[in-house]
C-alpha cells in the first residue's frame, strides 16, 4: 500500500488543479453582474489560447538536427492543407499522425 | 439524447487516441517507478490533467515537499484560470452538471467545448459539454490504468503518435481563423507565445506568455481591430 505521504501528495495536486479550474467560476459567480472587461475576454481568449496551445505542442522541436522539426513541421502542414480544403478535423488528424509516426520512425 | 451521445462521441475520436496513448504512457511511467494500478486509477480520477500527471510522478520519486507539490501544480496548471474565464457564460444554465464540467475542463476538453458548436441543438447543449466531459474522463482513466496493467510487457512502436493532440489543437485554431472576422486575437497567441518561448525557454514560458495575451486582450477593442 502506498503511504500518507503519496496520498497526501495526490490531494495536493488534485486540490490545486481543481482550485484553478474552479476560481473563475467562484469569483465571477452568477449573483454579481460580470464586469465588461471579463465577458470581453470571455469571448476573444479562445482564439489567442488555441494559438498558444499549439506552440506549446511545438516547443519540443529544435533546429539543431534536421530530425530535431522537420518531422513536426511537415506533419503540421499536412495537417493544414488538409483541414483548409477538405475542413475534416478526423481525416487532417490521422493523415496528419500517420505522417508523423512515419517520419518518426521510419525516415528521421 | 441519443444523437446529442452519438455527436459527442464523434467530437471525442481525436481526443480518444491522444488520451489513450499519453495516459498509457503515463500508466507505464507510474508503474516503472514503482507505483501501483490503484494509484494510477486515482490519479487520472482526481487530478485528471496530463501533464501535470506526468510531472507528479518525478515529484513522488523524487520526494519532494507538499509545497512544492502545490507550488508546481500552481505554474504548471495555471492556465485553467483562463479556461474557466471563457466558459463562465457557456457553463451558467448547466445546473447540476456544473461542478462536474468544471472540474473536468482539460486542454483537450475546453478544445472541444469552446466552439461554438453549432451542429448541435441549443437545448441539447449542456447535455453534450457533459457527454464530451465524461468521455474523455474515460478514456484518459482507461489510458492510464491499461498503461499501468500492462506496465513494459507491451511493446509497440507508437513513437510519434502523440502529435494526434497537435494536430487537434492545430485543427480547432485553423477553424476559429477561418471563421473568425478579426485575427488579431489568434495573432496575440501565437506570437507572445513564440516570443516568450525563445525568450523564457520551453520549461518558463507558459506564465509569462498568458500574462502578456491577458494583458494586450484587456487593451484590445473588439469594434476597432484592424487585422
Amino acid at each position: 500500500m502506498h503511504d500518507i505521504y503519496t496520498w497526501s501528495m495526490i490531494a495536493v495536486i488534485a486540490l490545486v488543479t481543481a482550485a484553478l479550474r474552479f476560481l473563475p467560476f467562484l469569483i465571477f459567480n452568477g449573483t454579481r453582474q460580470t464586469p465588461k472587461i471579463i465577458q470581453k475576454l470571455g469571448r476573444i481568449l479562445p482564439y489567442a489560447i488555441m494559438g498558444m496551445l499549439v506552440i506549446y505542442c511545438l516547443k519540443g522541436i529544435s533546429f539543431s538536427a534536421l530530425s530535431g522539426f522537420l518531422p513536426t513541421l511537415i506533419a503540421c502542414a499536412v495537417v493544414a492543407v488538409l483541414y483548409v480544403w477538405k475542413r475534416n478535423t478526423l481525416a487532417s488528424i490521422i493523415c496528419g499522425t500517420v505522417c508523423h509516426m512515419v517520419l518518426v520512425q521510419l525516415v528521421f | 439524447m441519443k444523437q446529442t451521445l452519438k455527436k459527442a462521441f464523434i467530437a471525442t475520436i481525436p481526443v480518444l487516441t491522444g488520451y489513450l496513448v499519453l495516459g498509457f504512457g503515463f500508466g507505464i511511467i507510474l508503474k516503472s517507478a514503482g507505483y501501483g494500478i490503484l494509484l494510477a486509477f486515482a490519479m487520472s480520477l482526481l487530478i485528471y490533467a496530463g501533464s501535470m500527471q506526468y510531472v507528479a510522478v518525478g515529484l513522488l520519486t523524487g520526494g519532494a515537499s507538499l509545497i512544492t507539490a502545490a507550488v508546481t501544480s500552481l505554474m504548471v496548471n495555471a492556465r485553467h484560470l483562463f479556461y474557466g474565464i471563457s466558459m463562465l457564460e457557456k457553463y451558467q444554465g448547466t445546473g447540476k452538471r456544473k461542478p462536474y464540467l468544471i472540474f473536468a475542463l482539460t486542454d483537450e476538453t475546453y478544445s472541444l467545448v469552446c466552439g461554438d458548436n453549432a451542429n448541435i441543438p441549443p437545448e441539447q447543449r449542456n447535455n453534450y459539454y457533459l457527454y464530451v466531459s465524461l468521455l474523455n474522463h474515460l478514456y484518459w482513466i482507461t489510458g492510464s490504468v491499461a498503461g499501468a496493467v500492462a506496465g513494459t510487457l507491451f511493446q509497440f512502436s507508437n513513437e510519434g503518435i502523440d502529435f494526434a493532440l497537435t494536430a487537434l489543437f492545430l485543427t480547432i485554431f485553423l477553424e476559429q481563423w477561418l471563421t473568425a472576422k478579426k485575427h488579431l486575437p489568434a495573432i496575440i497567441g501565437v506570437s507572445a507565445s513564440v516570443l516568450c518561448l525563445l525568450f523564457f525557454g520551453r520549461d518558463h514560458f507558459l506564465i509569462p506568455a498568458m500574462l502578456i495575451i491577458a494583458l494586450l486582450l484587456c487593451l484590445y477593442r473588439e469594434d476597432e481591430g484592424h487585422a
